[in-house]
């Protein structure tokens, strides 16, 4: 079965349609890349999967989005819950203002887990997790924005696994990193993947050659072609996509 | 002349009014302390700290007005803070589209707008007489915080603007609702910017007079007011007071009292400016 599903998706913002028709597949401990130009709907179709729009007023949407199979916009869905199960990273490595420590726990601490040994168990596994442990394991009482940028993005990847989360959402994670940041980011992914379902959006066409098992390319609110990574860049049934990929434009 | 050189004068010219401009006020401010304090600081000692009002002014002292001023303080801080906050949070946070909330928003503005003695009628009306709470410390208090609530709300509002959206994003992103969000991440963050405005209106409240003389607080008070139901005088009060005697002793008296109400003000606005710098330490975006 799939795990995440988008059946005939649209997406206005206001009287703008951003999104035009989307149907996606994608599979369980896969990681799936989304290209395409700035603006082309991407970042607004990735946010879908846990529900982050609901907060721009202007946005309304029609269409299904399914993960294992339950539509994610029914009414008796609870967006807390769902967002227990699909995490997000974002482009800017955005950490709470606390302590490395209460970053990662604080997932935890809202679901009412008090329990001080789960929450040091927690902290380690996740931290491992995000190969940041070595780094960070002296200092976990310290602020986490006295990290570099590169810790902090892979902190904030061990805060979105510490709720163990089956999808993990990534809003071009990586372009604010510097290129060994950067690696590291990528490296994680590629570990995670065995675990969990990953999808990433990303401007770096080499990203997403490295990293991931199927390419889906977006252009002006349409999804142009989704496949197997290799076939995209090698091989693409579209012109458009063909274009893209080789630099000749975007 | 050149235009370079013609444009440095100018430049000039107007760098030394600036500083005249800004020098003004702050020359005003220090003549008016210094005329004070060459007047009342000799007067300052501990019975005059200690002693209660008296038709003598060698043995009158503001004890009564200092701790009515204190409780003063303390019960508009009770009540201010909570219904302040919370009015903030609403605001920027909850209500921020709909309609009710653009209503309640222009109408707080123009609060912040009335003068003092009608909020003191207000207070008369509504806690003096409907609520039967008389002249007593409670009706002051409550009275003093509506008139300060408005700063309040603006400020709380201000500094959780102030905090990043993508703290928010994020703490949606992990399963918070938005109470949580707003209690673990918003309030905290912002901590610095709310305490900043609390104080500053509380110092507002500190010195305020009118309104506390329309809802009938005493300006003799023989006895420590000892509960929110007593009556009460405050330190502005006493100063007026004294300062609308035809005797000397009494406005020497009038500005030694001013020296303690500017002490507990600076004191006041001292502890905003430190818990700023070290919230603004901590948290760095």
């Amino acid at each position: 079965m799939n795990k995440l599903e988008a059946q005939n998706v649209n997406v206005y913002y206001g009287a703008n349609k951003v999104i035009n028709d989307i149907s996606i597949s994608i599979k369980p401990n896969s990681v799936t890349a989304f290209i395409g130009p700035s603006g082309c709907g991407k970042s607004t179709f990735l946010r879908l999967f846990n529900r982050m729009n609901d907060y721009i007023d202007i946005f309304k949407m029609e269409g299904k989005v399914e993960i294992d199979g339950k539509n994610i916009y029914d009414k008796n869905i609870r967006v807390e819950e769902l967002r227990k199960q699909i995490g997000m990273v974002f482009q800017k490595p955005n950490p709470f203002p606390k302590s490395i420590y209460e970053n990662i726990v604080y997932g935890l601490r809202i679901q009412g887990i008090k329990d001080k040994n789960i929450l040091d168990e927690t902290v380690e596994k996740s931290l491992k997790q995000a190969a940041l442990w070595e780094e960070v394991k002296d200092k976990l009482k310290n602020s986490a924005l006295a990290l570099s940028g590169g810790q902090q993005q892979r902190l904030c990847i061990a805060r979105t696994l510490a709720v163990e989360p089956t999808v993990i959402l990534m809003d071009e994670p990586a372009s604010a990193l510097d290129p060994i940041s950067s690696a590291k980011v990528e490296e994680l992914i590629y570990e995670l993947k065995n675990n969990y379902t990953i999808v990433i959006v990303t401007h770096n066409m080499q990203q997403a050659a490295r990293v991931s098992d199927t390419t889906a390319f977006f252009y002006m609110g349409e999804l142009i072609e989704h496949d197997a990574t290799k076939l995209i860049f090698t091989n693409p049934k579209n012109e458009r996509t063909q274009n893209y990929v080789t630099g000749r434009f975007g | 002349m050149n235009s370079a050189v013609k444009n440095r004068i100018k430049d000039n010219a107007f760098k030394y009014f600036g500083i005249a401009c800004t020098s003004f006020g702050l020359l005003m401010l220090a003549i008016f302390i210094g005329n004070i304090l060459i007047e009342g600081v000799a007067r300052i000692d501990w019975d005059f700290i200690t002693n209660f009002p008296s038709r003598n002014p060698e043995k009158a002292g503001i004890l009564p007005a200092l701790v009515g001023t204190l409780w003063i303080m303390g019960l508009t801080a009770i009540i201010a803070i909570p219904l302040g906050v919370s009015a903030g949070v609403y605001l920027e946070e909850y209500g921020k589209k709909s309609r009710l909330a653009n209503i309640l928003e222009i109408n707080i503005s123009n609060l912040a707008g009335v003068p003092s003695i009608i909020y003191g009628l207000l207070g008369l009306e509504i806690f003096g007489r409907i609520l039967g709470m008389g002249g007593s410390l409670l009706a002051g208090a409550s009275t003093l915080s509506l008139l300060i609530l408005p700063i309040i709300i603006v400020s709380t509002r201000e500094a959780l603007k102030a905090v990043p959206k993508s703290i928010k994003e994020a703490s949606f992103a992990m399963g918070a609702s938005k109470w949580q969000t707003i209690w673990y991440q918003l309030l905290p963050a912002s901590f610095g910017g709310v305490i900043t405005g609390i104080i500053l209106a509380l110092s507002r409240a500190i010195g305020e007079t009118a309104p506390l003389i329309v809802i009938g607080a005493l300006a003799y008070v023989p006895f420590v007011p000892a509960s929110p139901t007593d009556e009460f005088s405050v330190l502005p009060i006493q100063i007026f007071n004294w300062i609308s005697r035809p005797q000397k002793g009494f406005a020497i008296n009038a500005a030694s009292a001013i020296i303690i109400l500017l002490l507990v003000t600076f004191v006041l606005n001292g502890v905003a400016m430190y818990l700023r710098n070290r919230w603004q330490k901590k948290v760095k975006w």
